[in-house]
């Protein structure tokens, strides 16, 4: 299986991002670069709203994702809860 | 009563698809002419799927929040004299690299954008141009005030416009988006929304501007990083353009496979000057040039490619030659630019003996063999008082426009050489794969203005090599020539009580 991806800029936000992420997708990997936090995961990983909201302790629309995004790899499906990447093979 | 909040799949079928109207005087052909000539065939425009599901309003409110933060951080960076806390001065010539090379391009693809999001009969894709096409604008805007701090304090800033029209190595970035913009609308988006977006800008934006921050560039590394912000949702759109095109005609299939394999060739070419920039140009490293196409090209592009092998699409073709190259690219590109130092727009240098040993860490299978010899003669030469200068101009390859500064693959010694014929005139490349392209279309690249050529038929100011450099808006004996001596070192040390 293919490895999604999704970087982070390293910021008090992308924090409590990459900690839901985390807690959403247990077989993540972490890797921190220099002002970057990249995630990758073997074929799918999800970003859950509620998650980050619990968090951040605040309301948090997904599409504010954007405002901390670098990049991302895999197939996007995006509705109001949830953010997935997939590879299929 | 308040209104009930739609859904983001509600808002983005409201605030886009149902923007669209049927034509009832006009022929839908007349109103978009260019959407059949290229072969490709759309059966149902209604299938565009934009994943992200953005509606203008949300754009505007998010690029809005965007542009808050970046220029935040470019008035603290100016305001605390942010240029004299990057790593060394060398470092700032790799950002000489980006403004005058790839700024300029933003530009173009914004133009490209505008003119292809008209030519669409979806809406969606109307939509997703326009969006990308003022993204490009917000880029080429906040990558030329971020560097504006630069011009006060460095050489080679002051003319990136006009460098980006006459200087030699400059006509590589801006061919590829005049070949691309001067393609049918289908291939602009396989061109720069696929095969440019998806896999090969992530290379410069990711792990270069990572290396930015890692020498100090507080400015660089947030625009870089908040116009990758908007490059996500470019990829995106990017493969689902592809997967669009795909699921909509078994006839698009080798029309598209063709496109990819000219695309991943031309902008492998393209990168190599990113090669360069990381192996050579930052001072503190965070990857190789390697490494990172290893992470980006080979890893996520070839995810990408397994994910479309249920549509018969297989892996660009010379990406055999290509994962050859990343061994050779960078040491051959930094050779040719330190040999013509005395040409470009930005200083060069033999790099120090701790980064040699990097290199040679970093690259066992060919760098002590192949490259640090070089480095080792360009040494004792420089000692000498002798430090070398190429005086001949290069040849330059009919399709991307670099030099033939490439080696045989097999054979690290021998220039890659090829050539063909048409209409009684000789053609010379770098590649097969440039080559093939020219090949294929050869009435369009017939017409390249090749800067070398230019300066041989006394376009180009001239005849001898400061009234050229003039003309392409260089301060000669400030922005060109090695780093050592040079007014930006010499004012550097001033600024560090350095002797």
């Amino acid at each position: 299986m293919s490895k999604v991806y999704i970087a982070l800029q390293d910021n008090d936000v992308s924090r409590y991002i990459v900690e839901a992420i985390e807690e959403d997708n247990p077989e993540v990997t972490i890797i921190h670069n220099p002002a970057m936090i990249r995630i990758e995961a073997e074929g799918h990983l999800v970003v859950k709203r509620e998650t980050v909201e619990e968090k951040l302790g605040r309301d948090w629309d997904l599409q504010e994702l954007h405002l901390n995004l670098i990049t991302l790899g895999g197939n996007v499906d995006e509705d109001d809860d949830r953010l997935s990447l997939t590879w299929n093979v | 009563m308040a209104a009930k909040k739609l859904s983001l799949k509600d808002k983005y079928a409201l605030l886009t698809r149902d923007l669209d109207w049927e034509f009832s005087y006009e022929e839908r052909k007349e109103a978009f002419p260019f959407e059949e000539f290229e072969g490709i065939k759309i059966t149902d425009w209604s299938k565009w799927e934009d994943p992200f599901r953005l509606t203008m309003d949300a754009y505007w409110k998010y690029q809005a929040e965007k542009e808050k933060k970046l220029y935040a951080i470019f008035d603290a960076f100016a305001q605390n004299n942010g240029q004299l806390n990057v790593t060394d001065p060398r470092y700032v010539n790799a950002i000489k690299i980006f403004l005058t090379a790839i700024s300029p391009q933003e530009y173009q693809a914004h133009q490209g954008f505008a003119h292809v999001g008209r030519q669409y009969g979806g809406v969606g894709a109307r939509v997703a141009c326009q969006m990308q096409s003022l993204d490009e604008l917000r880029h080429v805007q906040t990558q030329v005030h971020a560097m504006s701090q630069y011009n006060k304090y460095f050489d080679g800033f002051q003319n990136w416009s006009q460098m980006q029209d006459r200087l030699w190595y400059l006509s590589v970035p801006v061919s590829f988006f005049h070949d691309a913009r001067s393609a049918g609308p289908f291939e602009f988006l396989v061109a720069i929304g696929f095969s440019f977006e998806y896999v090969l800008t992530n290379l410069l934006f990711v792990p270069f501007m990572s290396g930015a921050a890692y020498n100090g560039d507080m400015a660089t590394v947030t625009f870089g990083f908040s116009a990758q912000s908007d490059e996500a949702r470019h990829m995106t759109l990017g493969l689902e353009v592809i997967k669009f095109l795909l699921e909509q005609h078994e006839d698009n299939v080798p029309i598209v496979q063709k496109w990819i394999d000219k695309w991943f060739w031309r902008g492998t070419r393209l990168l190599t000057v990113v090669a360069m920039m990381m192996d050579y140009m930052l001072p503190n490293k965070v990857m190789s040039w390697k490494e990172a196409w290893g992470m980006y090209f080979e890893e996520a592009g070839g995810a990408l490619f397994k994910d479309l092998a249920r549509y018969g699409i297989r892996m660009p073709k010379f990406a055999d030659q290509i994962e050859k190259e990343k061994e050779h690219a960078s040491h051959q590109a930094w050779w040719t630019f330190y040999t013509y130092g005395q040409a470009a727009g930005f200083h060069t240098w033999i790099p120090t003996d701790e980064e040699l040993d990097w290199l040679s860490e970093k690259y066992p299978e060919t760098f002590d063999k192949y490259y640090r010899p070089r480095w080792e003669y360009a040494k004792q030469l420089e000692a000498e008082g002798k430090r070398f200068y190429n005086g001949t101009l290069l040849q330059l390859c009919s399709t991307c426009q670099l030099p033939l500064m490439f080696t045989e693959m097999d054979d690290p010694t021998l220039i890659s050489q090829r050539e063909t014929h048409y209409h009684g005139e000789h053609y010379h490349f770098c590649s097969d794969g440039c080559k093939e392209i020219f090949e294929e279309e050869p009435e369009k690249y017939v017409q390249s203005w090749l800067p070398v050529h230019q300066i041989y038929q006394g376009n180009c100011g001239g005849p001898d090599l400061p009234g050229i450099l003039e003309f392409c808006g260089i301060n000669v004996g400030n922005d060109n020539l090695d780093i050592k001596g040079s007014p930006d070192e010499q004012r550097w040390k001033q600024w560090k009580g350095v002797a």
